[in-house]
């Protein structure tokens, strides 16, 4: 922190230079890290793992469940994100694991139609048929047919969400209602920056391409990491 | 004669449509022997593949079925979930059509064996692994060890069919349902697969149903043909009595259909004229009627049984029999 030297341009002292309260970017931008990827890691990764799990269990077993449940999705969908964010953070108070959880539910109904539509495709199938005329239970069916499946197209939805989530947050942050100051996340940051774009522009851009690197890092890494490990061949 | 292994009785399977009640199979009954091969012939969508998934026990949710399916004097439709699929595996396998299809992509060949070695038969992982690898040699695949860690995809058409065939056999079944195992294969990997079962069901003694809507395919590798039609069996016999002297007229227009090599090039091919009789309106009298050249009267009004009319050991249903 460096009163005196607000908003000052980057300097040896100061790799990225001091934001309007003085305090180090680089320091904050690091530190900032933590809230937007923990929050953009863990809301996917909610909304995976009850999505999913739903959307297989409607897209397999049908019936009255998967009315249930592609209804309830549907409902959840037809809600805007933006207000049921901001109306529980404001209900329930500003903290990372209130936002986290908005995120994570926020989330549940694309996961729950990507795996319903592949798992509905996939038990058509003959090897589903040629697992139960084997004896397989659908517990086994479930895990060990479907599941490799269906976390091929989740997986790669994941990165996606990852780096959706990180600008929802921002987002949210950026409206004040997201992670709560001081601590900063890079969303915030750049919501402080805003007011002095035209004196020290840098606070405002600088959170942004870190942002930027990130999600590109993300779709990058999700990429590579399909086209290693998709054992098909041409992929989705 | 000793006992069938499988017996159907009376089996009716009715699919709920928008359009009312499909009847896909009507009133079948079959016996199969061990060590027997039975022949099902038939044109798409007469019945061949409901009656499979019938006595497998793995019709749509939907259907109803009627009449039992006894495998070794046991009701399969009465027994209960857990006992039916011990059944499955070592008792009743089944290879299917479509070899792109009938295995997971995203496990390797290896695991898909592996697997269910272990669920039905206990071994362990070392055991398992040595056993699919001796298994892929029977069928026939080479370098066995190096397939087992590969994807379906990168085998071709018959390798898979091969893939799957062993691990219809891997549980050692007392009978397996080949569901049109050569359909979706080209012409001379056909024979080989043909061959391929023919020659392990001999081995191990299995009784064998085989599917097809080829009579050729049929003519050499069965003991006991039946011929079904419209949910049906309109024709039943011994493979050589059957090919020999063919009664009912549905069976003789499905041979004469058939191209034959020794024809002049550009002989009319003769074809069935018609379409089969929309399941969901049963006909009063026999369902080949309206495509037969014998019909008559009679045939329009009457459903000709199943019945071994001469006493000679082929069952037809027709009242005018060639």
């Amino acid at each position: 922190m460096d009163m005196l030297g607000r908003r000052a341009p980057p300097s040896a002292q100061h790799l990225l230079g001091t934001d309007q309260l003085g305090r180090d970017m680089l320091s904050r931008l690091i530190y900032g890290a933590r809230f937007s990827l923990t929050v953009g890691l863990l809301a996917p990764a909610i909304a995976i793992v009850i999505g999913g799990g739903l959307g297989m269990l409607a897209g397999y077993f049908r019936g009255r469940f998967e009315t249930l449940v592609v209804g309830g999705v549907d409902v959840l969908l037809a809600f805007p994100p933006l207000v049921l964010a901001l109306a529980v953070t404001a209900y329930l108070g500003q903290s990372i694991t209130n936002l986290t959880l908005v995120l994570g539910v926020l989330g549940i109904p694309a996961f729950t139609r990507v795996a319903r539509a592949v798992t509905l495709s996939l038990t058509e199938r003959e090897f589903v048929v040629a697992a139960r005329a084997l004896g397989a239970t659908h517990t086994r069916i479930l895990l060990r047919e479907l599941l490799p499946n269906v976390l091929l197209p989740l997986m790669a939805f994941f990165l996606l969400g990852v780096a959706v989530t990180i600008v929802v947050e921002s987002a949210l942050s950026f409206l004040g209602l997201g992670v709560p100051p001081p601590a900063p996340s890079w969303g915030s940051m750049i919501g402080e920056g805003r007011e002095s774009l035209d004196l020290a522009p840098w606070l405002a851009f600088l959170p942004a391409l870190v942002m930027f690197a990130t999600v590109l890092a993300f779709n990058v890494v999700g990429d590579t990491l399909r086209a290693l490990t998709d054992p098909r061949p041409g992929a989705l | 004669m000793s006992a069938p292994l499988l017996s159907v009785e009376g089996v009716s399977v009715t699919l709920p449509t928008p359009r009312g009640d499909l009847r896909a199979v009507d009133g079948v009954d079959l016996k199969v022997e061990a060590g027997r091969t039975l022949g099902i012939v038939g044109e798409s969508g007469c019945g061949k593949t409901m009656l499979s998934r019938a006595i497998l026990q793995l019709l749509p949710k939907r259907a109803r079925l009627e009449g039992r399916v006894m495998l070794d004097g046991r009701d399969l439709a009465s027994l209960p979930r857990a006992a039916l699929r011990k059944l499955r595996g070592p008792e009743l396998a089944v290879v299917f059509q479509d070899p792109m299809t009938s295995l997971n992509p995203v496990l390797t060949i290896g695991t898909q064996i592996v697997e269910t070695l272990q669920v039905h038969l206990g071994m362990a992982a070392a055991a398992a692994t040595k056993r699919a690898a001796e298994l892929l040699a029977e069928v026939g695949i080479p370098a066995p060890g190096q397939r087992l860690r590969q994807y379906p995809h990168q085998l071709s058409g018959g390798m898979r069919q091969r893939v799957a065939i062993a691990i219809a056999l891997s549980c050692e079944p007392r009978l397996l349902i080949a569901d049109e195992p050569t359909t979706a294969l080209d012409v001379t990997v056909q024979a080989q697969i043909l061959d391929l079962l023919a020659r392990e069901q001999q081995r191990r003694h299995m009784a064998m149903i085989l599917i097809t809507h080829d009579l050729g395919v049929v003519a050499g590798r069965t003991d006991e043909v039946a011929v079904m039609y419209a949910g049906r069996i309109v024709e039943r016999a011994p493979t050589r009595q059957l090919f020999a002297r063919m009664r009912m007229p549905y069976t003789e227009a499905l041979l004469a259909a058939i191209p034959k090599l020794d024809s002049a090039p550009h002989t009319p091919l003769p074809a069935i004229g018609g379409r089969p009789p929309d399941p969901t309106r049963p006909l009063a009298g026999c369902s080949f009627a309206p495509r037969c050249r014998y019909a008559d009267d009679r045939c329009r009004e009457a459903k000709p049984p199943l019945a071994d009319a001469e006493r000679a050991g082929t069952l037809y249903a027709c009242w005018h029999p060639l």
